[in-house]
């Protein structure tokens, strides 16, 4: 049936076809994208409201649940404000800047085996590129603003993002000394069999330090300098209405993306549980999903936790413990694979 | 030794697993929350909210435009005018007072020697324009000689501390 | 012409206009976004070379880190523009002379023929999973292999003496060490003392 559409679709428009084949398959991932964005910001409103003995959103449709929609109702409504004094055209490409690495990066993220928009080889390496950009956004924001207060915000996610994506590349140089591969296809499909063939076994310190410096990329709390939005104010305190609105997704697209990564990289992707018969049963997607809805519920249960840490401690945390941590377990991780138990790192 | 333990206890995270632990007991702990326009927490009876002017049973007004609440009123909310009625008795021409001033501290309800300037339990009332919350004599007349059954009991519960 | 092309002339006249833009625009943070385009266009010309591992590495190195770090400091630097102009025409010559050498020395370089790579023999295309990254890795590591720890050395020297330029030790700064704050244990600053509670007076 699906097969006769697109092959129907394929006679009627010809030449163009690749280009619209391509387009929809992106329409396919974004939209449940934004979609998961909305609704991740309804599960972080009722699982932080749990965990501090509220409730959370319940007042719009049954239980809440239609709350995120009224919510980008009401920012669609708004006025988008350009401060007199800033620098129009880098104000308006602050945001567009900030989600676009946020969703190109999604091109590369195999759902499935077969289920990827471009299973490129280096899609490793493509994902540490794109997310790397993500700072231009935030920094331009600051700047562009004109004010002091996001100005100092973009500048804090200048140094934070820089800092943390170091350590975050040396704990992937781990994964992919253990898989072999920048594919990350092929880096899903080496951790089959079990939990315990997945990879934050093996490189426990590096999952460990991928996971906090992920939280640091994204900027969330206990890392939310950039943003802070209790008191010292971020990059973003001139944005509103729609504007504003495209800093929040991009945050979240990017919470999604971390998680996913992570579970691809380190929680073994698309891999069942335990490798017999009740496990299998479920499709491997829906393994990956589960396994991204963990490590959100990880986010959002730090940011319920931890009080922000003070921006000297994020410097040294970042700089003076996760990289020689990453650095000293990649030596330990080589040198291993050099003995006769290398096969416990593959 | 100790500093062996600490290291350890520092990168397996310890401290912040127990941190964790607590919020993710509370998030199945039972919820607090009221859900206020239909659920309201209890009051008590000495509640200062919204004020109101009291009548006796016959319908006289209560105050006697004695001035001890325009006199004690530290946040200077309340204007009263007076006027001899025909009868000889001293009754208020004007009894303002302003809800922006006020500070709800209590001290004309217990100020008032006839018990006619009370403050009732309601405290969700609003304006919509300045002169809303200016509440004047017929106003607070009229929130008196709606609340009064709720009022008297109030009165009645706190008498004996009096 | 075809598609490829196409894509060619395409990135390059953009990447020509960011490079040109980068030297004519006034301001110096549009200067370090248009070379910031200007990078990513040339990642997208070598995209088209089939040097993705290149490619992607320059969007990762140069884009990701040091141009954000360049932003940074043009960004925290109180800039006079009207300074910056001024002394354009007597720095001219100099520079019109060194910018000539160069472009000598280009043409000198890459106007030779065993500059010029023989086109034919070389594999055409590759398909989409084929990743030079290995080979990039195997002939770094084999033929290539002293260069490559040499420059490696080079960069560690670099680093450490960068590092020892800007470390100085300024007395009586009052900053906080973090790393001695979370030392911290509660035993070294809270004692628990019993206490008999005070009894009371016998009247």
């Amino acid at each position: 049936m699906f097969e006769t559409v697109i092959l129907s679709l394929q006679g009627l428009l010809g030449p163009v076809w690749p280009l619209v084949y391509s387009m929809a398959k992106i329409v396919a991932i974004v939209a449940p994208l934004m979609l998961g964005v909305a609704y991740l910001t309804y599960a972080e409103r009722k699982i932080i409201g749990y965990m501090q003995v509220r409730i959370g959103p319940n007042r719009v449709g049954p239980k809440g649940w239609l709350q995120p929609i009224a919510d980008a109702l009401k920012l669609m409504t708004k006025e988008i404000i350009i401060p007199s004094g800033s620098n129009k055209a880098l104000f308006i490409l602050g945001p567009v800047l900030a989600i676009a690495p946020a969703l190109a990066a999604w091109a590369v993220v195999p759902f499935s085996p077969e289920l990827v928009l471009a299973n490129v080889d280096a899609s490793l390496l493509y994902i540490m590129a794109i997310t790397s950009m993500g700072v231009y956004g935030i920094v331009l924001a600051g700047w562009a603003s004109n004010s002091k207060y996001a100005f100092l915000g973009g500048m804090r996610a200048a140094a934070q993002i820089v800092a943390y994506e170091i350590a975050m590349g040396f704990a992937l140089v781990g994964v992919l000394m253990a898989a072999q591969s920048l594919n990350l296809v092929e880096i899903v499909k080496a951790q089959q069999g079990g939990v315990f063939s997945w990879y934050w076994l093996p490189l426990f310190p590096l999952f460990i330090v991928y996971l906090i410096a992920s939280v640091a990329e994204t900027n969330r709390a206990p890392f939310d300098v950039v943003e802070g939005e209790s008191e010292i104010v971020g990059f973003h305190v001139e944005y509103s209405g729609m504007a504003f609105a495209v800093f929040f997704l991009a945050e979240y697209a990017n919470m999604i993306l971390v998680a996913t990564l992570t579970s691809i990289m380190f929680l073994g992707g698309w891999n069942p549980l335990f490798d017999f018969a009740p496990f299998t049963w479920i499709p491997g997607f829906f393994w990956l999903i589960g396994k991204v809805c963990f490590v959100l519920f990880l986010f959002l249960w730090f940011r319920a936790t931890f009080p922000r840490y003070r921006y000297d401690q994020i410097m040294r945390l970042g700089w003076k413990v996760f990289i020689p941590v990453t650095l000293v377990w990649i030596l330990v991780v080589g040198a291993m694979m050099q003995t006769p138990y290398g096969y416990l790192f593959h | 030794m100790d500093r062996i333990k600490d290291f350890f206890s520092t990168f397996l995270l310890i401290e912040l697993l127990k941190g964790m632990a607590v919020t993710g007991r509370y998030m199945f702990a039972r919820k607090i929350t009221i859900q206020f326009p239909e659920e309201r927490t209890p009051m008590s009876p000495r509640f200062r909210g919204l004020h109101a002017l009291r009548r006796y049973p016959n319908g006289e007004e209560r105050c006697i435009a004695c001035k001890l609440c325009e006199t004690i009123c530290p946040a200077l909310a309340i204007n009263i005018e007076l006027a001899q009625r025909d009868d000889g008795s001293r009754r208020t021409t004007r009894y303002d007072i302003d809800l922006t001033k006020c500070i709800f501290c209590g001290f004309c309800e217990e100020s008032c020697p006839v018990d006619a300037i009370v403050e009732t339990r309601i405290f969700d009332y609003h304006g919509e324009s300045r002169g809303d919350l200016l509440y004047t004599k017929d106003k607070l007349l009229a929130v008196g000689d709606k609340n009064e059954e709720q009022i008297a009991k109030d009165k009645a519960a706190d008498a004996r501390y009096r | 012409m075809n598609f490829e092309t196409l894509i060619f002339y395409f990135l390059a006249s953009i990447m020509l206009f960011a490079g040109l833009r980068v030297i004519t625009v006034r301001h110096p943070i549009h200067a370090a976004l248009y070379l910031v385009l200007a990078f990513f266009t040339a990642a997208g010309l070598w995209l088209m070379l089939e040097a993705e591992f290149l490619a992607i590495t320059l969007v990762l190195v140069y884009i990701g880190a040091v141009m954000v770090l360049f932003l940074f400091v043009v960004m925290m630097l109180d800039l006079d523009l009207q300074r910056l102009r001024q002394g354009f025409w007597q720095s001219l010559p100099l520079a019109a002379l060194v910018g000539g050498l160069m472009i000598l020395e280009m043409v000198l370089v890459l106007g030779r023929k065993s500059f010029i790579p023989d086109f034919a023999s070389m594999e055409p295309h590759h398909a989409a999973d084929y990743s030079n990254t290995k080979e990039l890795g195997r002939l770094l590591y084999t033929d290539y292999v002293y260069p490559f720890e040499l420059a490696a050395v080079v960069l560690l020297i670099a680093i450490v003496a960068a590092i020892a330029i800007t470390l100085r030790r300024r007395k009586n700064t009052k900053h906080q060490d973090p790393a001695e704050q979370v030392k911290v244990r509660r035993a070294d600053r809270v004692r628990m003392v019993s206490m008999p509670s005070q009894k009371q007076s016998e009247e």
